[in-house]
């Protein structure tokens, strides 16, 4: 089974997040970037099956030069190689159309994308790779079995899950529970550096919308402490100031 | 040319969110002066469709065929593009939900139009097209302008009020027409704790931290839940010990959530948490250090023991309640 996993490349869950002068850009200045948590599960999930069952797992990232050590990072957790469509992704369509064009005519079994990344939050890529292939998506997947050509999934939703069946290929995005990730152990980090990375241009798509600029939410008034013994009073707050019970 | 809302059921009923959604919608058709038009999929009666009309929706194109009973991503999509091109619409809305989120994408890439996924407000229409929506995990906004002809918006429960402006309106049905291929994906099984409000959706949700010890200590964190009518979620490390399921998990790995209250009870206040529930408009937090980083992102506080303050509040709630009864 061959497998292709979508990387993205995302501050640090920790970052301070604060943007240029002009709101225009992300201030990149001392971040930490990492592989998007959710592209962790995803790959791990990949490698599990494909030492279950032979083939092999092909990272796909859409960035520019300053990414590869997150790739490397994903070498380094178990992909058998690397592929990065060199460009600034602009969005995610943009994305989804460098990463169908790569994998259009490569038969992979399998496509698996994080739910989102956490930098953008869009939940968009999934979705529009499989329709630009014309294969089914199923979207915050919990649970991925594979059974011959058929796969086994679990699905979020509001308050629950469902479980549906599909016949490969498929593209899934990829939430908790579908594995837990790797971490790359020192043989992996050595053998990471002799893995393929192969570079390929962007082809080109069509822009149909703009980041016009970021703002950051306004920021909370100073807390008020209710005495632990006066909680009757908190409720009362909560119904006739914030009115919000 | 109109705006065509995506009225989404669930077991041929419509959710609070479906109506936040159409009144979103009749919003933007008024902003383009224009008529709101819903399409609904699946088996869903002329008494709960009509209510569409309670938020705008002039004309509703139904689409009720057995193979369409549950949601089948791919073939969904075709028929809200087709449905799209049908009514003369350029501008499709859909909930934010799971099923929403999975399917506007695809349905961007059919008319090849601009997306904002999870939209928090109208767009502004003063220069262009443009849509706010959360980034960075709760950390931004981003402003999207979107300059295609046709547009795509998901909006995010709880973010748009429901609106009641009721209008006459003529139901159809509408024959789109169905590939095959569009059907590979078959539901087996749905999954559903009848009785539990689902989280992404709820106006209150009540969570709980590592300061709750361990998955015993939940009754009490649900019985304030049940009282408050909320949904229950809890802290990354919570689900990972398997306390409570990964489902509830809220923040910047987990559900983002943005309801009217959310109470954070033994939860220190990490970033990556924070990240996921920052877009709530009032926020409690109960902790018994009075340091924990929580308190600078709340509005209301209370230093203390949870085991103590919880059986508390769910007194004063129950007091509360028989008052306003
Ligand atoms: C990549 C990454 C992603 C992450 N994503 C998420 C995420 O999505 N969501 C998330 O929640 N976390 C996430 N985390 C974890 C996060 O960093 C914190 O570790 C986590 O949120 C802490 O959970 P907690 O507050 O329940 O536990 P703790 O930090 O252990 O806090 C427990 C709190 O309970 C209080 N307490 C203890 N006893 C009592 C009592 N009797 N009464 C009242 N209060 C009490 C303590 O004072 C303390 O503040 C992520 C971490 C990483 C590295
Ligand atoms: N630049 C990128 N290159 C490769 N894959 C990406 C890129 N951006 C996003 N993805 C994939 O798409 C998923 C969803 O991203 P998004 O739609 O941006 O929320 C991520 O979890 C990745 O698997």
């Amino acid at each position: 089974m061959n497998i292709l996993v979508c990387i993205s490349h995302v501050p640090d869950t920790t970052t301070k997040i604060t943007f240029t002068d002009d709101h225009k850009q992300l201030n990149t200045n001392g971040i930490q970037f990492i592989i998007n948590p959710y592209d962790e599960i995803a790959l791990t999930r990949a490698l599990e099956l494909t030492e279950a069952s032979g083939g092999s797992v092909t990272v796909i990232h859409v960035g520019d030069a300053t990414t590869e050590p997150t790739l490397r990072k994903a070498l380094a957790i178990g992909a058998t190689d690397a592929v990065r469509i060199n460009s600034t992704p602009r969005d995610a369509y943009f994305v989804a159309g460098q990463i169908a064009h790569y994998a259009k005519g490569k038969a992979y079994d399998l496509v698996l994308t994080g739910r989102e990344s956490i930098d953008y939050n869009g939940g968009q890529v999934a979705s529009m790779v499989a329709e630009l292939l014309d294969i089914p998506a199923v979207s915050v997947v919990k649970s991925l079995q594979i059974d011959g050509s058929q796969a086994t999934l679990e699905r979020e939703i509001e308050g629950g899950k469902e479980i549906l069946n599909c016949p490969l290929p498929l593209v899934a995005s990829a939430t908790e529970g579908m594995a837990e990730p790797r971490i790359p152990n020192m043989r992996g980090i050595m053998s990471a550096r002799t893995k393929p990375l192969v570079v390929h241009e962007p082809v080109e798509i069509p822009s149909l919308q703009a980041i016009n600029g970021y703002d950051k939410p306004a920021s909370r008034s100073q807390v008020k402490l209710v005495d632990a013994e006066q909680v009757r009073a908190l409720v009362d707050m909560l119904h006739n100031e914030a009115k919000v019970i | 040319m109109s705006v065509l809302l995506y009225a989404e059921n669930s077991g041929g009923k419509f959710k609070k969110s479906t109506f936040e959604a159409a009144s979103y919608a009749t919003a933007i058709a008024g902003l383009l002066n224009t008529e709101m038009v819903a399409v609904s999929i699946g088996n869903v009666s002329k008494d709960e469709l009509s209510k569409l009309a309670q938020y705008g929706a002039t004309r509703i194109l139904t689409v009720d065929q057995d193979q369409l009973k549950s949601f089948v991503n791919q073939a969904y999509a075709s028929i809200v593009a087709e449905a799209a091109r049908f009514a003369g619409a350029n501008t499709v809305i859909v909930s934010a939900s799971f099923s929403g989120k999975a399917l506007a994408p695809r349905i961007a890439v059919k008319l090849k139009a601009g997306y904002v996924d999870g939209a928090v407000t109208l767009p502004d229409t003063s220069a262009g097209f443009t849509v706010r929506k959360g980034a960075f995990s709760g950390k931004a906004f981003a402003d999207v302008n979107l300059t295609s002809e046709y547009k795509v918006i998901s909006l995010v429960p709880n973010s748009y009020k429901v609106d009641p402006r009721p209008v006459p309106v003529a139901i159809e049905a509408f024959s789109p027409s169905i590939k095959e291929s569009d059907f590979r994906t078959m539901v087996k099984e749905i999954v559903r704790a009848a009785d539990k409000v689902s989280l992404p959706e709820a106006e209150i949700v009540v969570s709980g931290g590592r300061g709750l010890k361990g998955p015993e200590n939940w009754g009490m964190v649900e019985e304030l839940a049940g009282l408050l009518g909320a949904a229950t979620a809890c802290s990354k490390p919570v689900s990972d010990a398997h306390w409570r399921p990964h489902s509830e998990h809220v923040g910047q790995t987990g559900i983002a959530v943005s309801p009217n209250l959310y109470i954070a009870i033994g939860i220190s206040g990490a970033i990556q948490h924070l990240a996921g529930v920052s877009s709530s408009k009032t926020i409690v937090v109960i902790n018994k250090d009075p340091e924990a980083p929580f308190f600078k992102a709340a509005d209301y506080g209370i230093v203390g023991d949870a085991f103590e303050i919880i059986p508390r509040l769910i007194e004063a709630v129950k007091q509360f309640k028989s008052a306003h009864a």
